[in-house]
């Protein structure tokens, strides 16, 4: 056997690992932002667009799910130049990590948005609401609360899928784990002080999940909080729907 | 509020009492979902301050009518004015041009609508449900619209309630928070789609309540429902519809005690029996 511990010690807070942690961290939530960005645009185009911006958006969902991030990662960066068009290692991966994740999120998106009770596009439109405030102020603020838990898995995916732009050089943590592995060749401490980074950083992020998701679920509150009549009510109203 | 300085209406004391001008002619509309043909050739007119109760079997247009009126749904044919707008469109040399959603929304705030299933937004407290149109969309002033909001909850009864959310309140709160924010709009003709359909025996009244204040304040107000009991109080006209038609439109008592229409005995008889 041949692990040693004062390595492990010393990699678990090496400058080289903590940088790429840092890494990590601001490459997904850069990348995530953006890829939302996309998502939204992406799932409006879809759910609301003629059939040219449909198409256009399936078009661009159906690319990026059905292509690996590392092909899309490595066309980006060292494929794009053939083209003329020369984008740096941060640019690439972001780019790259952006457009995978906005393809999923498209889905989550607009899944999101039909699960918000047909009424309130009613009651909106009825108080003068054009598209844009209906969507703004009584749409998306419900259906976040159905799209806040599976983009918060989305996230934790992404702290680990960064993990590929390491195949285009980007020094985050899974590329650093590689150059401190080759320093002295401790190669299982380097992976598993990597990988407990991941650990961590995905560990944290469940702990602020649970907290945004108590949040947007403030409003609907614990089932148990629904006082008796409501509730009855809201059975009464469903059975008359089912009837309609 | 708003309604003060209009002369309380002598409803139901005299007979009829005196109208105002036209507020909403709905003249010959057609409407089809998929070929099934939901409203044949309806024409109907409604002046200022007028109650009008319209009843029927589910299927017979009511509902549909409603929504034509404040354009959730958009008409196949013939023409709808309400509150001084032509609904949904705009004349351009004899031709009828369908409007943009934002134009069409401009012209839904001067009308209120009240849902069966009250659809209060559920994310937002009682107050914000109040105000969210009239400072967001109207961009009035916030303080200003929250005091307006204050007054109108007391109005429906729920004075303490303002920062309660939607899900703590029962059905009939709920109806009468929808009815605020509908007022918050400062609406010249109020809909009803079905009020109190969804409530409970025993929360009927309080919503009813409420509405009858507003016809007494001098309120247009076209009502869909089956409460007999509210049309004899309030309505200046009664219409029955059946199979997408207006076959019967009389004042309550000729409408109860001398129907014309064979439907409107059938209509009659059934729901007086239970």
């Amino acid at each position: 056997m041949n692990w040693s511990w004062p390595f492990f010690f010393d990699y678990l807070t090496n400058g080289l690992m903590l940088r790429g942690a840092w890494t990590t961290i601001w490459l997904s939530v850069i990348s995530m932002i953006l890829g939302l960005g996309l998502g939204i645009v992406a799932a409006m185009m879809k759910m609301y667009g003629n059939t040219v911006i449909r198409y256009i958006a399936e078009f661009y969902i159906w690319l990026f799910r059905g292509t690996p991030i590392l092909i899309q990662l490595v066309i980006i960066y060292t494929g794009l130049p053939q083209l003329g068009i020369r984008l740096n290692v941060i640019e690439s991966a972001i780019l790259g990590l952006a457009l995978n994740e906005g393809a999923y999120l498209a889905e989550i998106i607009r899944a999101g948005i039909m699960s918000v009770d047909k009424g309130q596009e009613d009651a909106s439109r009825a108080v003068g609401m054009t598209w844009r405030e209906r969507m703004y102020l009584v749409i998306l603020p419900q259906a976040t609360r159905t799209i806040i838990p599976p983009l918060g898995n989305q996230f934790n995916g992404m702290l680990k899928t960064t993990s590929l732009a390491s195949v285009i050089s980007m020094e985050e943590l899974m590329r650093n784990a590689q150059m401190l592995a080759q320093i002295e060749f401790r190669v299982l401490e380097a992976y598993s002080v990597a990988a407990i980074w991941y650990l961590i950083l995905v560990s944290i992020w469940s702990v602020i999940q649970v907290r945004i998701e108590a949040h947007y679920e403030k409003p609907f509150g614990p089932a148990a909080a629904v006082s008796p009549e409501a509730k009855k009510e809201l059975e009464k109203a469903i059975d008359k729907a089912g009837q309609a | 509020m708003n309604q003060q300085d209009l002369p309380a209406p002598n409803r139901r004391a005299n007979g009829a009492r005196t109208l105002g001008e036209p507020i909403v002619v709905i003249d010959r509309v057609q409407k089809s979902f998929h070929g099934n043909h939901v409203l044949k050739d309806v024409s109907l007119t409604v002046h200022k301050g007028e109650v009008v109760v319209i009843c029927g079997r589910s299927g017979s247009g009511k509902s549909t009518l409603l929504r034509c009126i404040d354009q959730l749904e958009t008409i196949d044919g013939g023409t709808i004015h309400a509150a001084g707008h032509l609904m949904g469109f705009r004349e351009k040399n004899g031709k009828l041009v369908p409007l943009r959603d934002a134009q069409i929304a401009r012209q839904q705030r001067d009308l209120g609508m009240v849902f069966q299933s009250f659809n209060l937004f559920p994310h937002v407290s009682v107050i914000d449900n109040i105000t969210m149109a009239p400072v967001r969309i109207l961009k009035r002033d916030k303080t200003e619209a929250r005091n307006e909001a204050r007054a109108l909850l007391q109005r429906v009864g729920l004075p303490d309630k303002e920062n309660a959310y939607p899900r703590q309140l029962s059905g009939g709160q709920q109806q009468r928070v929808a009815i605020a924010r509908a007022l918050a709009m400062k609406p010249k003709v109020m809909l009803f789609d079905e009020p109190t359909s969804a409530l409970d025996p025993e929360m009927i009244s309080e919503v009813l309540d409420v509405m009858i204040d507003l016809s007494e304040q001098g309120m247009t107000m076209i009502v869909v429902t089956h409460e007999m009991g509210f049309a004899r109080a309030a309505a200046d006209r009664v219409v029955l519809m059946h199979d997408g038609r207006i076959v019967e439109e009389a004042p309550p008592e000729e409408f109860f005690q001398n129907p014309r229409s064979e439907h409107t005995r059938l209509f009659l008889s059934k729901i007086l029996s239970h």
